[in-house]
């Protein structure tokens, strides 16, 4: 097959079943987002409850590290008999893949806010509370946010394989294409997979710059019409 | 304004930091805490705003027992200045000095209006200042910064935990001098952890010299100056006195904390890659049971690798060290000189690394002993 041919089989292709591609592509954003809510919801309160109490979270890591172990598409095999076949099977297993990242780096991002800045907090009267969200969550920040940035790509790629589980997604027209020996409806699925993961990474890079000291004091200058430069 | 009875500091292991302590501050005192690391000064002081609890005795605050108050409300009620990296570094001058009047739930114009008078005080330039972040000024300004927000809620007790013990000695000058005329100003009571006498000497209305947890000696400097009250009184005064600089002490004084410290089985490409990130010369080798093994050098580790060496252990420098015990500044000097400024490692007597001596340090330690 030469070139030409191929980038007019896809193009062809594309023309003739956008509706298919955009539902795939929508069914991948839903299982990816959901994956990943969860992931953030559990985890990161996880990652803080585990900064003060040392002691369990060792074992607790070393539990969310174990499933980065198990290849994923074993791990999708595992939980049909769980989930049966479909898409909360597929999400799971993406929750319980997206894990350890932002798990850990919610851990040692705050556990690494300098000591000093919290007794510092604590001397001026902060409650427990307020250390937390004004002074350590803040800035353990952009560490949790590049865990988060890790797992999302993880999940929109490895999302690709709930098709192989009887579930939705972009996944299936990779599938279907590598079934058919179809470079172009391989392309037609991986090509939005790639851009989702590249988009979302990227969007997450900007949300992590927002989080940076020096970004946030510019912000507050801008807004309050001052000058910043030194 | 705040006193002390019987107050003792018991550690779960059974170490005792404080030690039957009485004390009585008057409202308006500069009162300065001194003694050799270990004394429990850091921990008297920090008992006063619960940062500590004491296990045994009274500690009352404007005549009220603080272990009948919420310690979170007690800490808004007294001003705190730690001695480094206090300020939060991610918020601007300005809110950095607010803290705590927004803790307490001033409205935010009242807020903002204190921020600059605070400003103005220090003689800081509002529109240069207040929206810049601590990280792009220096230690001696962020110091200042520290002693304005301990100041921003009009506090009656301020506590002071060596707030100058890291600056040079001319901000550290300068600052003194600048807390005086506050303390002239403001009629604060100062409570001011410190273990430079000369500073001590300086600030203080009273000085109280403890050791091991036990008071030695509370006095006006001039009294301890001339009866100090135990030897103890009077060989620490004494010591830190002597303002020359002698060849034959002790490189004690001088130790720094390693920077950067590698197992055996380093590989040298990473090792220099690092050294090239932090912008050293030289790391320490330790090996799994944390004794030294020896130092690298950045120029011989270079030459290790054009030799296709891989390990760290292939560019180990073992007999350039000091012994703490025997070591004196004549012969830091000489090993530094020696080797173009590159840090010496400082052992104990079964070969553990206790950290490092640099030509920066002994130069400080010089200008210090100078400016005295």
């Amino acid at each position: 097959m030469n070139n030409q041919n191929f980038i007019e089989s896809f193009i062809d292709y594309v023309s003739k079943n956008y509706m298919r591609i955009l539902t795939a592509t929508g069914e991948h954003i839903y299982i990816s987002v959901v994956a990943l809510a969860i992931t953030l919801v559990t985890c990161i309160p996880l990652g803080i409850y585990l900064t003060r109490n040392e002691k369990i979270a060792p074992y607790v890591i070393a539990f969310a590290n174990i499933f980065q172990t198990i290849p994923s598409l074993a791990l999708l095999g595992f939980l049909i008999f769980i989930f049966g076949i479909g898409n909360d099977n597929a999400i799971c297993a993406l929750f319980l893949y997206a894990m350890l990242p932002v798990l850990q780096n919610t851990y040692t991002g705050i556990k690494n806010v300098d000591h000093g800045t919290v007794e510092a907090a604590r001397g001026m009267g902060m409650t427990n509370l307020q250390i937390l969200m004004k002074v350590q969550v803040p800035l353990a920040m952009p560490v949790i946010i590049s865990g988060v940035r890790v797992a999302s790509v993880w999940i929109i790629g490895t999302a690709a394989l709930a098709a192989a589980i009887g579930g939705g997604g972009l996944g299936r027209l990779i599938f279907s294409g590598l079934s058919l020996i179809r470079d172009d409806i391989i392309l037609a699925g991986a090509l939005p997979a790639t851009l989702l993961a590249l988009f979302t990474d990227f969007g997450l890079k900007k949300f992590q710059y927002y989080w940076i000291p020096e970004e946030r004091a510019k912000r507050i200058a801008r807004k309050l019409k001052v000058d910043y430069s030194n | 304004m705040v006193s002390f009875k019987n107050v003792e500091k018991k550690y779960p292991d059974g170490t005792v930091a404080v030690d039957g302590l009485n004390l009585d501050i008057k409202p308006g005192e500069f009162v300065v805490l001194i003694g050799p690391s270990g004394c429990g000064k850091t921990t008297t002081l920090k008992m006063i705003n619960r940062l500590e609890e004491c296990t045994s005795g009274q500690i009352n605050v404007n005549g009220k027992d603080i272990m009948s108050l919420n310690p979170v409300l007690l800490r808004r009620e007294i001003g705190y200045v730690i001695q480094e990296r206090g300020l939060m570094p991610h918020h601007t001058v300005g809110e950095n000095i607010g803290t705590v009047p927004q803790l307490l739930g001033w409205p935010k114009d009242k807020i903002d209006k204190r921020i600059d008078e605070l400003l103005e005080m220090a003689g800081l330039s509002i529109e240069k200042y207040k929206y810049r972040l601590p990280g792009q000024m220096s230690g001696g300004q962020q110091q200042r910064i520290g002693v304005l927000r301990a100041l921003a809620s009009d506090p009656e007790v301020v506590l002071m935990d060596e707030p100058f013990g890291a600056l040079d000695p001319i901000s550290r000058e300068s600052l003194q001098n600048e807390l005086l005329d506050i303390h002239k100003k403001l009629k604060k009571t100062i409570i001011f952890v410190t273990h430079d006498i000369s500073e001590a000497l300086k600030l203080a209305d009273r000085i109280v010299i403890m050791r091991q947890g036990k008071i030695e000696q509370v006095d006006t400097p001039e009294e301890i100056l001339n009866n100090p009250a135990t030897k103890f009184v009077e060989t620490f005064i004494g010591s830190e006195q002597l303002s020359q600089i002698s060849p034959e002490s002790s490189v004690e004084g001088l130790i720094e904390e390693v920077i950067y410290s590698m197992g055996l089985n380093a590989n040298i490409r990473d090792v220099l890659e690092k050294m090239q990130d932090m912008d050293i010369k030289s790391g320490q080798v330790l090996n799994t049971k944390g004794k030294w093994c020896g130092s690298v050098y950045m120029s011989t580790l270079k030459k290790a690798k054009r030799e296709g060496g891989l390990k760290v252990n292939e560019a180990l420098h073992v007999n350039r060290k000091l012994f703490i015990e025997e070591a004196n500044l004549r012969d830091a000097a000489e090993m530094l000189i020696d080797k173009e400024g590159i840090p010496i490692p400082i052992l104990n007597a079964s070969n553990e690394l206790l950290g490092i001596v640099t030509e920066n340090g002994l130069a400080k330690y010089t200008i210090n002993k100078l400016i005295k």
